[in-house]
């Protein structure tokens, strides 16, 4: 099941909340080993889960998280903006139109659909909130995922090597995007509105 | 009061505003423009109203404040700290105060349809921009279907402008990195954007989100109207 979730009403998901930051910390501290900051219990968090993102999630049948990632507005503080410019040749993107999504993780235990349905939900929000592009830091390693799923990000920058490298990306939504992933990812379009429209109503615009 | 033709219009004279009332003035052109019955542009803080401007009719803005509505406004409530455009008719208007609130509202004038539109700015800064009509739900359907970006636009120029003149000493607008300066200044040039794109060494993909980030920061309708707004600040030189 995909939940569109503001940190605001995280708690309201106990067991999915600290599954998603305890997944977060195995991917981004321990597989990655990015420079994260995992607390005493074992879950990751940063400056930017403190400012009510989105998190578009997918819970597994025991109300664990399987995978997840993190929106915000790039006309508030975001990760590429306040820590990024280097790589994207010094450019705050800032647009009312452009929302930035980071801390794309998968559970180890994830089943092979998930990253598309994340995607494929991402592009549904993104969609339906009347957005352009989408932009965000990631692990070099995804670019495989994602041009399996046909929703290959522009790389402004990269820096790092090897399990360090990590790009700045742009992800660009069209007419037709939410058709190409509903059919990469055989998930149709009717059940991917309707994750959409359980958690918000009605998009305003389809 | 000015009928605006275009956007650009009504962003002129935003521009040209030297105070909020200034805006306020400014927003029934906009109505008109959007062809709706009420905008209101609402700055909220963690301790509730901060600054707003509507087309509401004063009766129905005095009864707002005096009984500080915004405590209990579904369309506050639901939208407050969150940032994708809302319909009101998602919004939880189940309890009694909540009915008798949209009761009152409608007997002033407000109608009974509506999409905000929630605004996050810097340094925890949170507004939000609302249409309000009366239309039927099909006609309303097609009307946000079809200006929602038109709405998110109008949104985040009022915004903006509102945070200019609040702060005194800003100098209207953001800054613009060099590259984005470089590549309105090659727009200027009559350039297309594949040889624009081609001469700054990037793809025309990553051009458009550098143009369209610099249009934001010049509170610009289009890429046209960046170009024209930069070089009268003198921030290219062509």
């Amino acid at each position: 099941m995909i939940r569109f979730i503001y940190a605001d009403t995280l708690d309201t998901y106990p067991r999915l909340r600290d599954t998603m930051f305890r997944d977060r910390a195995r991917q981004f501290k321990e597989r990655l080993n990015w420079q994260v900051t995992v607390d005493a219990d074992g879950l990751e968090r940063d400056e930017y889960d403190a400012i009510n993102p989105l998190y578009i999630v997918a819970e597994d049948a025991r109300g664990a998280h399987s995978g997840s990632m993190r929106v915000l507005p790039t006309t508030g503080p975001t990760m590429i903006n306040d820590h990024f410019l280097h790589l994207t040749d010094g450019v705050a993107i800032q647009s009312p139109f452009i929302w930035e999504c980071t801390r794309f993780c998968l559970s180890p235990e994830a089943d092979s659909k998930v990253a598309g349905a994340l995607m494929l939900a991402g592009a549904e929000f993104g969609c339906a909130s009347g957005l352009s592009h989408s932009v965000g830091v990631f692990d070099a390693r995804m670019i495989l995922v994602y041009r399996r799923l046909g929703w290959v990000p522009e790389v402004l920058g990269s820096e790092g090597q090897g399990r360090a490298a990590i790009s700045v990306g742009l992800w660009s939504m069209d007419d037709d995007l939410r058709e190409r992933l509903s059919a990469r990812t055989g998930i149709s379009r009717e059940i991917s509105t309707h994750w959409y429209e359980r958690a918000f109503g009605p998009a305003l615009a389809a | 009061m000015t009928m605006y033709q275009r956007l650009e219009d009504f962003l002129e004279d935003l521009q040209a505003a030297r105070s909020l009332d200034d805006v306020q003035a400014h927003l029934f052109g906009l109505r008109d423009f959007l062809d709706t019955e009420h905008l209101v542009y609402h700055c909220l803080d963690a301790s509730g109203n901060k600054y707003g401007a509507m087309t509401y009719d004063a009766p129905w803005i005095r009864r707002y404040i005096e009984e500080d509505y915004a405590r209990i406004d579904p369309v506050v409530k639901g939208t407050y700290q969150r940032f994708h455009p809302v319909d009101w008719k998602q919004l939880d208007w189940s309890g009694k105060i909540q009915r008798d609130f949209l009761g009152e509202a409608l007997e002033t004038g407000v109608g009974n349809q509506g999409v905000s539109v929630p605004i996050r700015g810097p340094n925890g800064q949170f507004a939000l921009f609302s249409v309000n009509s009366s239309d039927t739900d099909e006609a309303w359907a097609t009307y946000r279907q079809e200006n929602l970006k038109t709405l998110i636009l109008a949104a985040h120029f009022i915004n903006q402008r509102a945070l200019e003149l609040e702060s005194d000493d800003a100098p209207p607008g953001k800054p613009l990195s060099p590259r984005e300066a470089d590549a309105l200044t090659l727009l200027a040039n009559g350039m297309s954007r594949s040889h624009a794109s081609e001469k700054l060494g990037i793809s025309e993909h990553t051009l458009r989100v550098y143009i369209e980030s610099a249009r934001a920061k010049m509170g610009a309708a289009n890429a046209t109207h960046a170009v024209a707004r930069a070089m009268v600040r003198g921030l290219i030189v062509v």
